[in-house]
Parts: C-alpha cells; structure tokens; sequence
C-alpha cells in the first residue's frame, strides 16, 4: 500500500516529462503515429460537421486511432482524479497564490479554481470568457498553428524542426501576453 | 496540382503512417496509451490552470521542466530511432514528417497562446481535466471543436 501513497503525491516534473517524451517513441513504434494531440478536434469536425469545406474532407477513419488515443486521456484523467487522486490541496507558488489573490481568485483547493470552472458560471461573463473565448482561441490558434503543445513543441522539436520551435516561441509568446497585459483587465470586469 | 500537395502536407499534422489496417481492437492500444498519458497528466498536475499561471509568471521550474525533460527524451528516443534505424513493431520504417514554415504557425501560435493562458489546458489536458471531473470544461472543449471548424472555413482566406 505503501506504493499506492507514493503514486497518489503529485509528480515531480522529472517523473512525468520524461514519462510524456516516451510517448513518441511509444506511437511510433507501435503504429507508426506521429504524437499530436489537436488533430483529434480536426477530426472530430471532419467526421461530425464537415460542411463540405475542404479542410474537413478527407478520411478521418483512417486517423481514428488519434481519437481513441484522446478518449484514453479522458479516461487516464478519470482514473487518477478518482482513485490516485493526492487528498491534500495543491501546492503552488506563494507568489502565484497572492497574484492570484490580487486578481480576486479564492479557491485554491482543487486543481483548477472553483470559483471559475463551476457549472453555476456557464452562463455568466466569466464562463463566456474563460469557456467559450479560451476554448475557442485554443481550437483555433492550434489549427491554425498546425500543432499544439504536443505536436510542435514535443514532437515537433524532438524532430529538430525549426518552425516548431517559432511555434513554440509564439504560444509562449501569446500566453505571457494573456497572464501580464489582459489578464489583469478581464479579472476587473466580475 | 500543388494546392493538393498543400492539403495533403497539412492532413498530416499527427499522422497515420501505418501501412496496415489496424481494426477495432489494434486501435485499442493507442487508447492505452492514452490512459498512461492521461494519468500523468493528472498526477504531474499538467492540468492544472494554477500550474499554468504559475509557468507564465515565471514562479515555478514544475512546467518548464516537464516541457523540457519530455522534449530531450523525445530528441533522444528519435535520434534512436533513426540512428538505429529502429522498425515498428509490424516491421515497417518509421516515417518522419518535416514541418513546413508558414506564417500561421506565428499567428496561430500566438492565438493559442492566449488562449491556453485562459483555459489553462492545450488540447491534451482539456479531456484529462473533464475526465478528472472538471465537467464544465466540456463546454471548452466544444468552444476549441468550433474554433477549429471556424478556423477550417475562413482557411482560404487567411495567411
């Protein structure tokens, strides 16, 4: 039981990068997949709402091992919050929790901040903003971009290509510019 | 004749290189895969909006070394591969994509980039933060399947 305890801390991050660099290796090997992540919503577009728009006409069956591979994480991520899920709050920063703090966040119990990602805030202007306008830019951006966090930065870069290292630098780019310059702004209006 | 290419180029953005058909049952191991993947997303907090905002305000090492320490074992795992001309496990050469530059990888990058600030999640961790129990994130994860759809029938129109 005494492993059971261990698993159920959180993990240092020299557990769990490497754990998340063996994914390429892994897809590779066992069915010549490259890793990505965000082409799932492509073709979840392409088998539901395909509209004829070319972008979405192509056979997304023969992909659908991307969506199994993202039904997967949804069910790993429902395994570990069930049952290995670490039963004391989390601890981040100091510095983070009175940043946080200024900005008017309370809950800092749970992974996430309750007082945003609570179903009671999904018709508010807060849920507009954090649900509708982040998941949009996220869908979005990754498109556009051609990869996300998985597929440029992981992926891409373990390939040595450069524009997923521009890529990378952009999505850094874009997320200091959100915490730093229009963050502040969008916590003033709830 | 090289629009299609074009297409073609970008219907590869994690792509399928296996010869064979898999079934029902050979998809199932990426679903394994993907449990393991999902499980250390969750327990490294990956998921977590506050580890998220802890990585854009430079607090916390947590994020920048798990992006890190993942990159270097995936840089090293496909030098391996290559340097060894390693084979799948059905025999075949392992096919490697190069990624071509174009400007939407910078507009497209920084789009994402605010918006992974905000939702504190890419693409991954979003269906590991709904599985998790984070419910309302299904209404994210719907926003991203739209924004890429938008994104699919402005593409002709956009850099």
């Amino acid at each position: 039981m005494e492993l059971l305890e261990l698993i159920r801390q959180p993990w240092p991050w020299y557990v769990a990068g490497p754990l998340i660099g063996l994914t390429v290796p892994a897809l590779l090997l066992i069915g010549n997949k490259s890793f990505g992540i965000s082409s799932s919503l492509r073709h979840i577009c392409a088998a539901c709402i395909p509209a004829n728009i070319p972008f979405f006409s192509y056979d997304w069956k023969h992909e659908i091992w991307n969506l199994v591979f993202v039904a997967g994480i949804l069910i790993g991520g429902f395994l570990a919050g069930h049952f290995l899920a670490n039963p004391e709050a989390i601890q981040i920063s100091p510095q983070t929790v009175a940043d946080l703090k200024a900005l008017g966040i309370q809950d800092f119990t749970g992974l996430m901040p309750g007082d945003i990602f609570n179903v009671a805030n999904l018709f508010t202007l807060k849920g507009l903003v954090f649900f509708v306008l982040g998941g949009f830019l996220v869908g979005f951006g990754t498109r556009m971009a051609g990869g996300c966090t998985s597929g440029h930065s992981i992926m891409g870069i373990s390939n040595l290509q450069w524009p997923s290292l521009v890529a990378t630098c952009c999505f850094m780019a874009g997320g200091f510019a959100m915490t730093h310059l229009i963050l502040p702004h969008l916590m003033k209006l709830f | 004749m090289e629009k299609i290419e074009v297409e073609e180029m970008l219907a590869c953005d994690a792509p399928n290189d296996m010869k064979q058909e898999e079934g029902f049952v050979g998809n199932l191991k990426y679903g394994v895969v993907g449990i393991l993947f999902g499980i250390v997303f969750v327990k490294a907090e990956i998921v977590s909006w506050f580890r998220i905002q802890e990585m854009f305000r430079l607090q916390s090492f947590h994020m920048y070394g798990v992006i890190g320490s993942a990159i270097v074992v995936g840089m090293l795992s496909i030098w391996l591969i290559k340097r060894f001309r390693i084979k799948t496990i059905a025999g075949d050469e392992v096919v490697f994509h190069p990624k071509k530059f174009n400007s939407g990888q910078i507009y497209g990058g920084l789009l994402f980039g605010l918006g992974w600030a905000i939702t504190g999640a890419c693409p991954g961790p979003l269906f590991a933060q709904i599985g998790s129990g984070f419910v309302v994130v299904l209404v994210t994860l719907l926003s991203a399947i739209a924004g890429t759809w938008v994104y699919g029938y402005f593409r002709p129109r956009l850099p």
